[in-house]
């Protein structure tokens, strides 16, 4: 029975993960992106929907009044539009693909990371959240991330967007460079 | 109906995305470093085919009417700086915003620290955006440019360009890790 259990398993993870390749992926996001236009007329983009989120959680920590009359949540209110809901969605399809692909499983330290800095799991969940502080703020002063910005405004050759790329790849490898750096 | 289009059609869409997302893996965590260190192009592939399939696509769309370009103000010192902070985020972090919800999904307990991270970064900026808006965001604004409205130079070519340079690109990458591969 076990076995029986065991090949079943195997046979069926083999068969279901087939590596898609990141130019049919790329293309994929292309297409999605041509439905987002024509039928929404609204780009991919994940930060503008994330930061009126944010404000939920800031009124605990500003209290209600502060948010109320803050000027920039002012503009961006806390509604569920187009943005928010497409923020829902993202990890549904992620994890349906990860479940498919067998790919699920849990992750305190990446490799990467543990190869470099060691496996403590306090060092990394601090880097990263340091590092969502500074991301998160990034993009919200640029006006968009790698979805918005990178892809959405890439695809429409804004001027805004191809700055973005350009800064935001440059100070990745001067970062990576430096954080990465051969003891 | 029109509940329909306003809450599964976003859902769908992210849905979609998130799915592609995972599947390209660039929901791990290494991929994304791998990238900044130049050791693993799916990043880029994912990101190049993206934006070229996408905008050849939209274009003709535009041409024909059937929707119009969202392009994200030129405010050139505040996009600057903005994705120099994001580049230093994504690599400390190891995700950017929309990855990082598909990485969620997929398991990964660093990436949710991450994004609590990101929802604080989302409250500094709201904090700080009066001071912003005085002093950054106004600095070398050109408005909602594109590159062929600034260059003077038409659509078609900047996508020619495009491909061709992405192309070129990708295939020296592809037959740089074949040979990796075999030696």
């Amino acid at each position: 029975m076990t076995t029986i259990t065991e090949s079943y398993v195997r046979e069926a993870s083999r068969a279901a993960r087939i590596d898609w390749s990141p130019y049919l992926v790329g293309a994929g996001i292309g297409l999605l992106s041509w439905i987002a236009f024509a039928v929404f007329g609204d780009p991919l983009g994940v930060t503008t929907a994330y930061s009126r989120i944010a404000s939920l959680f800031a009124v605990p920590v500003v209290g209600p009044e502060a948010v109320a009359q803050n000027s920039y949540w002012k503009s961006m209110p806390l509604k569920w539009d187009y943005g928010v809901w497409f923020l829902v969605g993202i990890p549904l399809g992620a994890f349906l693909s990860a479940v498919i692909s067998g790919t699920w499983r849990l992750e305190l330290v990446p490799d990467v990371w543990k190869e470099r800095f060691g496996p403590s799991v306090a060092k990394r969940f601090v880097a990263a959240f340091l590092g969502g502080v500074v991301i998160m703020y990034g993009a919200r002063l640029a006006g968009g991330c790698t979805s918005g910005h990178g892809i959405s405004g890439g695809l429409q050759l804004a001027v805004s967007s191809w700055l973005f790329l350009a800064v935001m790849f440059a100070t990745g490898l001067a970062v990576s460079a430096l954080m990465f750096r051969a003891r | 109906m029109t509940a329909m289009m306003t809450i599964l059609g976003p859902v769908l869409m992210g849905a979609a995305f998130g799915f592609l997302l995972q599947r390209g893996k660039v929901t791990s965590c290494n991929v994304i470093e791998n990238q900044f260190r130049l050791r693993d192009f799916t990043v880029l592939k994912v990101m190049g085919t993206a934006i070229v399939v996408g905008g050849i696509g939209v274009l003709l769309l535009v041409d024909t009417g059937n929707t119009k370009y969202y392009v994200k103000d030129a405010n050139m010192l505040a996009v600057a700086l903005g994705a120099a902070l994001f580049g230093v985020g994504m690599v400390v972090y190891g995700y950017c915003p929309g990855t990082a919800l598909g990485a969620i999904a997929a398991g990964s307990v660093h990436a949710l620290v991450g994004a609590l991270g990101m929802i604080a970064g989302a409250i500094l900026y709201a904090l700080s955006f009066d001071w912003l808006k005085a002093h950054v965001l106004n600095v070398g604004a050109l408005g909602k440019v594109r590159l062929p409205d600034v260059t003077n130079i038409p659509d078609i070519v900047w996508f020619a360009a495009l491909a061709v340079g992405a192309g070129l690109f990708f295939w020296w990458v592809e037959s740089t890790e074949a040979r990796q591969k075999r030696g």
